[in-house]
């Protein structure tokens, strides 16, 4: 919502503020200035002259030399404008002043200085401007000329401020209207607001008595089938429009805002449109069949030719405005092209009418056609607000002459809508704002917005273009605003006091953090829905669990479909990123919900699990990734047995290099070397790893406690074994055989060495370990030792390993 | 005798001294001490000429020999610790490095900008002894709209905003959601905050990703008013960018809170005085709130008359966009090292 602040003055005459003291203080009491526009920002020094004489250039063709009258003296500009004659009335840059652009429309940010100078050799002190030059257009000032200077058509004083003979001296102020605030999609509603900021008076339009003898119902008839998509339908006719120019004040105040004038007719329609927030439409009276209005649904499958020459398929939700044979206009957004206005026009319909908010909003979706009265309408606006506005037409019309307005209204208006009532509560207010402001003070805020309390009953009466004031908290809030959020005071909460705290959950995800973050993982942030081709790039079987996908129904597009079941895409993708962008290496985390329906199409709400996936490439291989999950599993207090099944049945991963995780017999997660394939299919050229911890898994597992065990009080005892093995007997199966036969003696068994190579028999690995003993009581013998050795011997003996002497 | 024995004594620590003065490193000294107190040295030969000497006159002799060993002893153990200082010292001088040549790192990884400024703000209200808690993402529309006083046809609820599951399943669209499962809860008094992630139906630009950050806050209790919201907000406000910044609360409309607000506080880049940061205007928006709608207690179950709240919501994005002037919001997921490293 835009309006000038000229327009807003019209209302408030009293209001004598600064554009930036208005914009602040209309902000702070709840009707946000996005920001205004100084109109003349960038115009200096210009004034009306008079063009007092003619003469031809001596040396150049195409200029001439005005002597033209500026008020305290004569100056002599050289132009090239077509279309100077003398006696015109222009705008005159005084040399030293500025325009905003050239006359091509083009504008300079700053304004460009005109100084005095020669032209071919004649003396020129000053500029005659284009419109174009003055920072507007021929849109906004439909009596300039095409090419050449702009000419004053009305009696203006030479040597006063041509800026302002333009209501080019104005700001124009843009507005977030919050969407409760229906009424302040309105000249007016904003004036009224500014008269209760500045508290000074408001002086809405005096809208008087309009029309002749004539009784209108005379004329017209209109039937309302569907009053529930339209409370109110409100209809009156001017007789022998005389279509012409609208005057230059409305037009420049239509111009202000952007809105092109066009003709009396339809500048007076857009003019009430913006002063009262309500939309209006004007019919040839001649084009209806049997002067009868019906207002009723379409019927499915129909279409209708909107005045944009537009066919529009309609269905029976949409409402439509029908005379006695045809559609002739989509109720709220459209008029039709066949009851269009023309230049030969003698009688004119006008319709005011309040539409329900929800269904115009959908039907022009559904259309495909949002206008700016269907924008007005879809808020819900007050039908009480319909006849006002069309009163406001009828008179305008009238005053210029327009038309002959015929007397009275065809009024279908079946429910009356009422102010209502909200009981006035002072002592909850200042308990609800922590304020103590006096009743009266209350009532002196409230009354600014024309809430007025009935003493009698201890209420508060709600004008019925306030439908946002319900309860006790609305009115507050209209207290506050006017009292001042700033001069409310700041205090902290009372009441007893709570413990602060953050769930093991998340202190657990804070340990990931901080654990991957020392491992020298960067973490990253991926999005939660993806396409469902991932499952193809991650080469998933088509009965694979994880294509059991969420669905969205409206998604931006196949690429943001489906909420993931599996955190690898959104990892791999980043890394090939890096990758792509020649980052040496990289290593990422990310923390992120995977989404697991129970079943599909969804009926309740899916499992939302929190994964942990890490990704690199080039900083490390299988064991570094293995390394870095267990540094953090540990670090989380899981110190039992971690298994590694190399059958982890990862289809996007090296099938020679995976593990599925296990802990406590439970499969906490996998990890491996990303399959070649799935590596081509997102473009990463080097070996990438990549290991994935599902946190509510470990969640049971994981402990912040400690227990000391004390540290040991008899010397260890350490035995080297190196043995040849069959390649096929994997490492933890040979240290799985020493723990056990070791039993309690055994402290630590540490893999030192893997060959395999020439001087081991084909088919073999030489391995040895280092094996540490102790007990807890005692130091241990040598007939200790012999004894657990033989057993761990003998174990391994029985895997077909032998010993190397 | 014993003279004559003093005497030759004498000569031996003379000797002895002369000796192990002119050592000039340890095993020359080791020598000294070998050739005067080993097992053949000419102390100990001394010792063993005592059978020599007059019975009477042991005792005096055998004292004077300790003393003189004693004394060679010390003499000893001072020019050891003062050779040991000086090769101490002569080792030291060439074991000079070069203290500037790079440090050898291990690469330490990055928190994530929106993490750390999630952290902060967690920090500073549990601090304040408020809960953090959690809610689902993918939401019920009854929780993420009707609850919160978003009617059914409330263009909050239009497609162009709302990603849909289906009829009743949404993505959220903000954390508000869960102020109303925990008020459902009814375990008074609330102090929570809930972060999270929610999604709007926004093309990925500069400014706008369809998934996003918030972090919601509610405080229900008691004689809870808008001047608490306000003196709670700027502390917070105060913790997050300094102790110099000022808020400002404008009114504003959100249909869960009434009355409504949104906080600006003063550009922390130029202190308020405008700047290129906050566009000339001083002040930069972080975030809506205001005292929770009675009809919002009475959907959770919650007696409006008897308990008084106000609700809060922080785009976390907004937070690190503006703490850490990043200037494209894409880069938060494009999870670019180049970018990473730099937090």
């Amino acid at each position: 919502m835009n309006t000038s602040l000229s327009w807003i003055k019209k209302y408030v005459p009293d209001l004598d503020v600064t554009p930036r003291e208005y914009v602040d203080a209309m902000t702070l009491s709840g009707t946000k200035a996005e920001g205004y526009v100084k109109l003349d920002a960038d115009l200096d020094r210009i004034v009306v002259g008079q063009i007092q004489k003619i003469e031809k250039h001596p040396d150049a063709e195409k200029l001439v030399v005005c002597q033209v009258d500026v008020g305290e003296r004569v100056v002599q500009i050289v132009t090239g404008a077509p279309n100077v004659a003398e006696g015109q009335k222009v705008p005159v840059v005084l040399d030293g002043g500025r325009v905003a652009g050239n006359h091509d429309g083009k504008m300079t940010p700053g304004g460009v200085k005109i100084k005095k100078g020669k032209l071919r050799g004649v003396e020129s002190e000053g500029m005659m401007c284009s419109i174009e030059e003055l920072g507007s257009n021929r849109d906004m000032y439909p009596e300039s000329p095409e090419y050449g200077i702009y000419v004053f058509q009305e009696d203006v004083a030479v040597g006063e401020s041509a800026v302002k003979a333009l209501g080019l001296d104005d700001i124009v102020v843009e507005y977030e209207i919050t969407s409760n605030r229906v009424d302040c999609y309105s000249v007016i509603g904003i004036a009224r607001e500014a008269a209760a900021t500045f508290d000074k008076p408001f002086h809405p339009p005096v809208v008087a008595k309009t029309g002749n003898n004539e009784d209108v119902h005379d004329y017209i008839r209109v039937t309302v089938e569907d009053t529930e998509l339209c409370p109110r339908y409100c209809a009156r006719v001017v007789k022998n429009v005389k279509i012409g120019p609208s005057p230059k004040w409305m037009q420049r105040c239509l111009a202000s805002v952007g809105i092109r004038p066009i003709n009396n007719l339809v500048d007076i329609t857009n003019y009430v449109m913006e002063e009262y927030g309500q939309p209006m439409h004007a019919y040839d009276l001649a084009t209806i069949s049997d002067r009868h209005i019906i207002v009723k649904r379409a019927s499915d499958g129909d279409t209708f030719v909107t005045l944009d020459g537009q066919e529009r398929k309609l269905d029976h939700d949409v409402l439509m405005i029908n005379d006695g044979e045809k559609a002739v206009g989509l109720a709220g957004i459209m008029g039709g092209e066949n009851s269009m206005i023309t230049d030969d026009v003698r009688d004119v319909l006008f319709e005011a009418a309040c539409f329900d908010g929800t269904n115009i909003r959908l039907s022009a979706k559904r259309v495909g056609l949002r206008t700016e009265a269907s924008g007005k309408f879809e808020k819900g606006l007050d039908p009480n607000n319909a006849e006002e506005a069309i009163n406001r037409a009828c008179q305008l019309m009238e005053e210029l002459g327009a038309g002959e307005v015929v007397g009275g209204m065809v009024d279908v208006y079946p429910e009356v809508r009422k102010e209502t009532r909200v009981a006035f509560e002072p002592d909850k207010i200042n308990a609800l704002l922590g304020t103590e402001l006096s009743d009266e003070e209350m009532i002196g805020y409230l009354k600014r917005v024309e809430l007025v309390p009935d003493r009698d009953t201890g209420e508060i009466i709600v004008p019925t273009f306030r439908q946002d004031i319900q309860r006790t908290a609305d009115v507050a809030e209209e207290v506050a605003r006017f009292f001042g959020y700033d001069n409310i005071p700041a205090t902290l909460p009372s009441g007893a006091a709570t413990a602060g705290k953050i769930s093991f959950a998340e202190r657990i995800e804070r340990l990931a953090r901080d654990v991957m973050e020392y491992e020298g993982f960067s973490q990253g942030y991926c999005y939660s829905f993806e396409s469902p081709k991932v499952y193809d790039k991650l080469l998933l079987p088509g009965d694979a669990p994880e294509r059991e996908a969420i669905r969205i129904a409206n998604p931006l597009g196949e690429d943001f479909s489906i909420m993931r079941t599996l955190s690898l895409n959104g990892i791999l993708t980043s890394l090939a990123a890096n990758y792509n962008h020649r980052n040496k290496s990289a290593k990422l985390y990310e923390i992120g919900n995977i989404y697991l329906p129970k079943e599909l199409p969804l009926k309740e709400l899916p499992e939302e699990r929190k994964i942990l996936t890490l990704g690199m490439y080039d900083a490390g291989d299988f064991f570094d990734m293995k390394g870095s999950v267990e540094n953090f599993l540990r670090k989380a207090g899981m110190k039992g047995h971690l298994e590694y099944d190399g059958q982890a049945g990862k289809s996007f991963l090296h099938p020679g290099r995976q593990a599925k995780i296990s802990y406590g017999g439970t499969v906490i997660g996998f990890l491996g070397e990303i399959h070649p394939v799935v590596a081509d299919n997102y473009d990463l050229g080097a070996r990438t790893y990549v290991a994935v911890i599902d946190i509510p898994a470990i969640l049971e597992y994981c402990t912040f406690d400690r227990k000391y065990t004390g540290v040991a009080k008899f010397p260890a005892v350490m035995r080297d074994l190196s043995m040849v093995v069959p390649k096929k007997i994997r490492i933890g199966e040979i240290e799985r055989m020493i723990s056990q036969r070791g039993g309690k003696l055994l402290e630590e068994v540490r893999l030192f060495d893997v060959y395999e190579g020439s001087q081991i028999e084909a088919g073999c690995k030489s391995v040895a370990f280092s094996i540490t003993f102790r007990a807890a009581d005692r130091t241990l013998s040598e007939a200790d030792i012999t004894g657990v050795m033989k057993k761990i011997l003998n174990g391994l003996e029985s895997m077909g390993i032998v010993l190397r002497q | 005798m014993s003279d004559n024995m003093k005497e030759k004594l004498e000569q031996i620590l003379e000797e002895a001294t002369q000796k192990i003065q002119e050592s000039d490193a340890l095993e020359r000294l080791n020598d000294v001490r070998v050739n005067f107190l080993g097992k053949k040295g000419v102390l100990t030969g001394v010792l063993k000429s005592m059978k020599d000497v007059a019975k009477e006159d042991r005792p005096m002799v055998g004292q004077m020999v300790n003393e003189t060993r004693a004394k060679i002893e010390a003499h000893l153990e001072e020019t050891k610790a003062r050779l040991e200082a000086a090769l101490r010292e002569a080792r030291m001088a060439e074991e000079e490095i070069d203290v500037t040549l790079p440090a050898r790192r291990r690469e330490i990884g990055h928190r994530h900008p929106n993490t750390i400024a999630l952290e902060e703000v967690e920090r500073i209200f549990v601090g304040m002894g408020y809960e953090v808690v959690e809610g689902p993402e993918i939401e019920y529309d009854e929780y993420n709209f009707e609850k919160l006083n978003i009617p059914a046809n409330h263009p909050a609820k239009d497609e162009q905003d709302t990603f849909y599951i289906n009829k009743e399943i949404v993505l959220r669209t903000q954390t508000s959601p869960v102020q109303a499962r925990v008020m459902e809860q009814g375990k008074m008094p609330i102090r929570m905050i809930a972060p999270g992630r929610v999604f709007r139906s926004d093309e990925v630009d500069a400014t706008h990703s369809p998934s996003f950050h918030q972090i919601e806050g509610l405080v229900v209790d008691k004689n809870i008013t808008f001047a608490d919201l306000k003196g709670t907000l700027e502390e917070f406000a105060r913790e997050l960018f300094g102790e110099n910044t000022r808020t400002k609360f404008r009114p504003h409309h959100f249909p869960f809170t009434e009355p409504s607000a949104e906080m600006d506080v003063s550009c922390f880049k130029c202190g308020g005085r405008g700047c290129r940061f906050c566009k000339g205007e001083g002040w930069i928006e972080i975030l809506g709130c205001g005292m929770v709608h009675p009809h919002v207690f009475e959907m959770c179950g919650i007696d409006p008359e008897q308990y008084t709240g106000f609700a809060f919501g922080v785009g976390l994005e907004r937070i690190a966009l503006l703490k850490y002037e990043i200037d494209d919001m894409r880069l938060l997921y494009e999870n670019d090292y180049r970018f990473l490293k730099q937090f």
